[in-house]
């Protein structure tokens, strides 16, 4: 016998998701989740978006990682609050994870809220945390077919950040094919190239984030 | 390598689908999945045969409706299904201008449960 089911797999981590949704919303904080490739930058767009923020915005972290509090330690030195998840070989972040975390962090007394995903292109993409908005961080090294090798990610993104674009000629990068294959599967994601290292770009993505905060 | 996490949610899903059918066995669980969600059939049947253990969803059988995701053509107005890695541009007219949608697929259509078990 045949039982209709019609239900989304992660329908359980959706429901989690919702309610940390209705949490931000209650504490009046703004909520980014970060994911991208290891390695691309993500810890080091966190502190340059901190650092560049108008006075009065204030950022809070929550880390996520296989191990370690490399990159917790790294935003505390900031003095910015943070809290560390290690998912002990988890390869994403899920709804329940960062719920259990939000405990530990001073929600009311934060405007901007960073959540670093796990370093992975595929699984952080499926796993709603309940973030205003989802920003893919790209870098020049990866090279520029990331958008045609995993169009999930960047069909889910509010907007991408293109890193180490001081290095685009180095690393003989495409920007032409990189846009292209992002507008293919999100048209509407705005693309920021911005170098952690120079500061290049991080104005203008900053101006559009406080946009968004706004808005 | 989310497989495991997805594979936990199917079968929590599909014994609670069970549960209020009053059904006892699961044979079977229909899973619509879009080709763009990069996972793997195998290795989410793998995951289900170990989890399953014990529980009304052993030895059940997981089938999977993949779901391509379509291309587009602003040029020629071409439309045709893609998978991994997406096309950069019109495999019709060469044009560089697609639009690439659906294939995200990620749901539990249905499950099939044992006739004779059915409370």
């Amino acid at each position: 016998m045949r039982i209709p089911v019609e239900r989304q797999i992660l329908s359980a981590n959706d429901q989690v998701a919702a309610e940390n949704r209705e949490a931000f919303a209650r504490a009046g904080v703004f909520v980014l989740n970060l994911m991208a490739s290891p390695g691309a930058g993500k810890t080091s767009v966190i502190l340059s978006t901190a650092a560049a923020l108008p006075t009065g915005c204030r950022p809070g972290v929550i880390e996520g990682d296989l191990a370690s509090r490399i990159d917790a330690d790294a935003v505390a030195a900031r003095g910015i609050p943070v809290v560390q998840i290690n998912t002990g070989g988890t390869c994403h972040l899920d709804a329940p994870m960062v719920k259990g975390a939000l405990a530990e962090l001073p929600l009311r007394e934060l405007d901007l809220l960073f959540i670093e995903n796990v370093g992975n292109l595929v699984c952080t993409a499926e796993f709603d945390l309940g973030a205003d908005l989802g920003v893919v961080v790209a870098s020049t090294p990866e090279g520029h077919d990331k958008p045609y090798k995993y169009p999930g990610m960047f069909a889910k993104a509010d907007a991408v950040l293109l890193n180490k674009a001081d290095l685009m000629s180095v690393f003989q990068f495409d920007l032409a094919y990189f846009r292209r294959g992002l507008e293919m599967v999100n048209p509407n994601a705005p693309l920021f190239a911005v170098s952690c290292w120079t500061g290049l770009g991080i104005e203008a993505w900053v101006a559009w984030l406080m946009g968004r905060l706004k808005s | 390598m989310h497989e495991l996490a997805v594979t936990q949610s199917v079968l929590a899903v599909a014994l609670e689908a069970a549960a209020k059918a009053g059904a006892r066995r699961i044979t079977a669980i229909n899973l619509v999945i879009g080709e763009i969600g990069g996972f793997i059939d195998d290795s989410v049947q793998f995951y289900f045969d170990i989890l399953s253990r014990g529980t009304p969803a052993e030895g059940a059988i997981l089938r999977f409706d993949r779901r391509p995701a379509t291309a587009t053509c602003r040029d020629c107005g071409s439309s045709y299904p893609v998978t991994l890695p997406l096309p950069a541009t019109c495999t019709v007219c060469g044009g560089a201008h697609l639009v690439i949608a659906g294939g995200r697929e990620m749901r539990i259509d249905s499950i099939e449960v044992d006739d004779e078990n059915t409370g």
